[in-house]
């Protein structure tokens, strides 16, 4: 994101709390919090639990930004929804960003059908040829068998339209150069202090000693490339949907 | 310099990228992998590298160690595919590692059910491979496929219900394009089975009944309606013949384990081993250890196949040394009774009739005052893995000598998913031995025992001041790899047990030993503690 954008985005969404004013930054920090532990059952959107639209504001027991961070951090005892250990500030932040998701349109497509957006999916796009969704298609890109469940309509939409526009840090592609001259690029799945260990571009499983290399370092463009004028309004609405759907391994 | 280059280039090129079953079928023509629990189908533990000989294997030492973060016996055997190793941190964390440092590649974490309760340590003894698939059953008695390269699942079956007392421990067993497990539970009146499901799906495929229902072959073996409750569990995994297509299974003990008042009979299949068609499932003979037990003796082992010299002829035998403190030789073609000789002191029965059944002796059952038996409740061995070496042609087993129980028996009514034992076993001797000297000698040890299997008899004997849950692992540089409870890992000689080097690793081994190499280099394997340790030579 450039800063003229990060600048737009604060100047637009004017979010502030009764004692605090949020950077885009904090909400960008609300943002990974609420993934990381609000998603599974609010989904990404803030709306999966049965009348409760989160982004929106519409809450059973809440009206005031303070009365969520309330709950955020206390729970409502005898629910599902638990007590964390999040202070003040981070459940503030998870406040404002989900304001921001609510200010923000869902996306410009046309509502989709999964099983059209399917075949989009392994025909048309061509995804499978760098996406895989549970064990089918290709490791080269991220894995989407769960994708629904954490990223929103609206973000997905956006990925497929202008993929260098947010990559996510665990979906960066990572380009090592042995000192022999080696190049190696794919996938960083860990790295410590003395080894890097990659998911290569062919699927294999390589670990470098960081002493063997001469450069380690991501790229900073996606190798996917953009949707846009390749897709019908419809098509892309249908592959929205379909990679909507895609919430995890289910259990039978 | 550009000769080596180029040799280096074609072995890797030639390296399949998936693990066919053809490649785990014919697993022997590349030891530098491990693509099974047990090595290969035949399940012999035997690998054929023979860089660390018993010239130089005092020259071992320490390439890495990986502490797992579970407090848990870990009981894992790795898989290794192309200097990659999967393991198992307990319960259910899959990990794949770099087989040559030991760095983590990912971790994939799996939250089995608040209700999961397994009999016996919430463990797992590690996974199947198939393709670039990993397969492996949680104790909350689910089996899940997990992308070997990203640890993505990709499927998550419920094999049974977890709150009835079901859950799976050990390592699925892939025979073609079927996942085959067993379940755990028998100590919560579960009604075990086997089941096979397809690898891509997850669907089941076909299941075989431990425990036969009215209306199959084997159900008048059990009175009063004990089948229903009646226990069977798998434990371990299972070996597959190509030739026959028969994959064999060891049964666990009926339920309730101490008291066999509310299942007059025989109680098949517990107890047994049976032979099941890969593909269907159906059972093509059985021969039950123990009929109608009340030690708990199970017969959780790992069927060991062998090709061999029997009585002058070639001969497809299946080698077993059972917890019940006998060791056998069958027919794997036909399941025949060819051989029975007790390996450690055995009291409960005095000879076999001429079908192999075993005789018993008058009394030596669980009383409400309580029976001495010997072997006692852990049994002569247990679930640990044997070995057996086509180059020595012996057998080895991890035992537990001189060691008995006192078997008391009680009243006991089924509830769902409640301990359903019936009684007690005591054990004569502590069995967490403190750090005082009221150990006497001859009380209840552990060893190594190496049979000839043609005669039964004893060749030689590496004894442990401790018990042993450890494996043995043996290779064609007649080298053999064991520990035991005192932490202690050490090599052998397999054809005289003379010690050639231990290593003392804090922690007592559960776990059988693997061996494999990457890049020309060979490694061993063992878990002691809660740690992954790897040996190779010093360089």
């Amino acid at each position: 994101m450039g800063v003229s954008r990060v600048l737009a985005f604060v100047l637009t969404a004017g979010l502030a709390l009764a004692q605090h004013t949020y950077t885009a930054g904090d909400i960008e920090d609300g943002g990974l919090l609420f993934r990381s532990t609000c998603v599974g059952c609010h989904g990404p959107d803030g709306n999966l639990v049965p009348g409760i639209d989160l982004a929106h504001m519409k809450l059973k027991r809440a009206s005031t930004d303070d009365q969520m961070v309330a709950i955020i951090r206390n729970g409502v005892p005898g629910t599902a929804m638990p007590p964390s250990n999040v202070t003040e500030f981070q459940a503030g932040t998870i406040v404002a960003y989900l304001h921001s998701i609510g200010n923000t349109t869902g996306g410009t497509a046309t509502a989709g059908d999964v099983t059209r957006g399917k075949a989009v999916f392994e025909g048309k796009g061509g995804c499978m040829s760098c996406h895989r969704i549970r064990g089918q298609g290709s490791r080269s890109g991220p894995d989407l068998s769960d994708v629904g469940a954490y990223r929103r309509g609206s973000e997905i939409e956006k990925s497929i339209l202008d993929p260098d526009a947010e990559i996510l840090p665990q979906n960066r592609t990572v380009r090592v150069v042995a000192k022999d001259g080696t190049v190696t690029t794919g996938r960083l799945m860990n790295e410590d202090t003395f080894n890097v260990m990659i998911l290569d571009s062919k699927d294999r499983l390589v670990a470098f000693p960081r002493a063997n290399l001469r450069e380690f370092a991501f790229t900073d463009k996606s190798p996917m490339p953009s949707y846009k004028g390749k897709l019908s309004a419809q098509e892309l609405g249908d592959l929205v949907a379909y990679l909507n759907s895609q919430k995890g391994v289910e259990v039978k | 310099m550009k000769r080596p280059a180029f040799l280096l280039l074609l072995i890797a090129g030639s390296l399949p990228a998936q693990v066919t079953f053809d490649r785990i079928l014919n697993a022997a023509k590349e030891p530098q992998n491990w693509l099974t629990y047990s090595g290969a189908f035949g399940s012999q533990r035997h690998s054929s590298l023979s860089q660390i000989t018993p010239a130089n294997a005092k020259n071992l030492e320490l390439q890495w160690q990986y502490q797992v973060r579970s407090l848990e016996k870990f009981e894992a055997t790795p898989l290794v595919v192309d200097g990659i190793m999967y393991t198992v941190q307990p319960p259910n964390d899959v990990m794949a590692m770099d087989a040559a440092t030991g760095r983590i590649f990912w971790i994939y974490s799996y939250s089995p059910a608040s209700d999961a309760r397994p009999c016996c340590g919430r463990v797992n003894r590690g996974l199947a491979i198939l393709g670039d698939t990993l397969f492996m059953g949680t104790i909350d008695a689910h089996l899940v496929a997990i992308d070997a390269k990203s640890g993505r699942p990709i499927w998550n079956r419920e094999v049974a219900k977890a709150a009835s007392g079901y859950a799976l421990t050990h390592a699925p067993l892939v025979v073609k394009d079927k996942v085959i497990v067993g379940t755990a539970g028998g100590e919560y009146g579960i009604r075990g089975f086997i089941a096979a499901f397809d690898s891509k799906t997850g669907n089941e495929a076909w299941r075989f009944h431990n425990i036969p229902e009215p209306g199959e072959p084997g159900h008048d073996t059990w009175k009063n309606d004990g089948w229903m409750h009646g226990g069977g569990s798998v434990w371990v995994t299972g070996s597959y013949d190509t030739d026959t297509n028969l994959t064999y299974w060891g049964i666990g003990n009926p339920g309730p384990d101490w008291n066999g008042d509310p299942r007059p009979g025989d109680n098949l299949y517990t107890d047994s081993v049976v032979a099941l068609d890969a593909d269907t499932g159906k059972l093509k003979w059985y021969y039950q250890f123990s009929p109608h037990d009340e030690f708990d003796y199970d017969s959780v082992q790992i069927p060991v196949l062998a090709d061999m010299q029997w009585k002058g002829r070639p001969r497809k035998v299946m080698l077993w040394a059972n917890r019940n403190g006998l060791f056998y030789v069958l027919d794997r073609t036909t399941g025949e009774f060819l051989q029975g000789k007790p390996f450690v002191e055995v009291n409960w029965m005095n000879g076999f009739d001429e079908k192999g059944r075993p005789m018993r002796v008058s009394g030596k059952v669980p009383s409400r005052d309580g029976t001495l038996i010997f072997p006692g409740n852990q049994g002569g061995t247990n679930w640990y893995s044997p070995s057996y070496s086509p180059r020595t042609g012996l057998f080895y087993i991890p035992t537990w000598g001189d060691y008995s129980s006192i078997y008391t028996k009680n009243d006991v009514e089924y509830e769902e998913g409640k301990n359903y034992g019936g009684g007690r076993p005591r054990a004569t001797a502590p069995l967490a031995r403190p750090p005082l000297n009221m150990h006497k000698e001859g009380e209840q040890f552990g060893a190594i025992r190496a049979l000839d299997p043609n005669t039964g008899e004893r060749k030689w004997e590496f004894k442990m001041a401790d018990v042993t849950d450890a494996g043995i692992l043996t290779t064609d540089s007649n080298l053999l790899f064991s520990g035991g409870r005192e932490g202690f890992f050490y090599a052998l000689d397999a054809r005289s047990g003379d010690l050639l080097w231990k290593a003392t690793l804090g922690g007592p081994i559960q776990s059988g030993p693997i061996t494999y190499s990457v890049n020309g280099k060979q490694f061993v394997s063992v878990n002691a503690g809660s740690s992954l340790f790897v040996f190779a030579l010093r360089q």
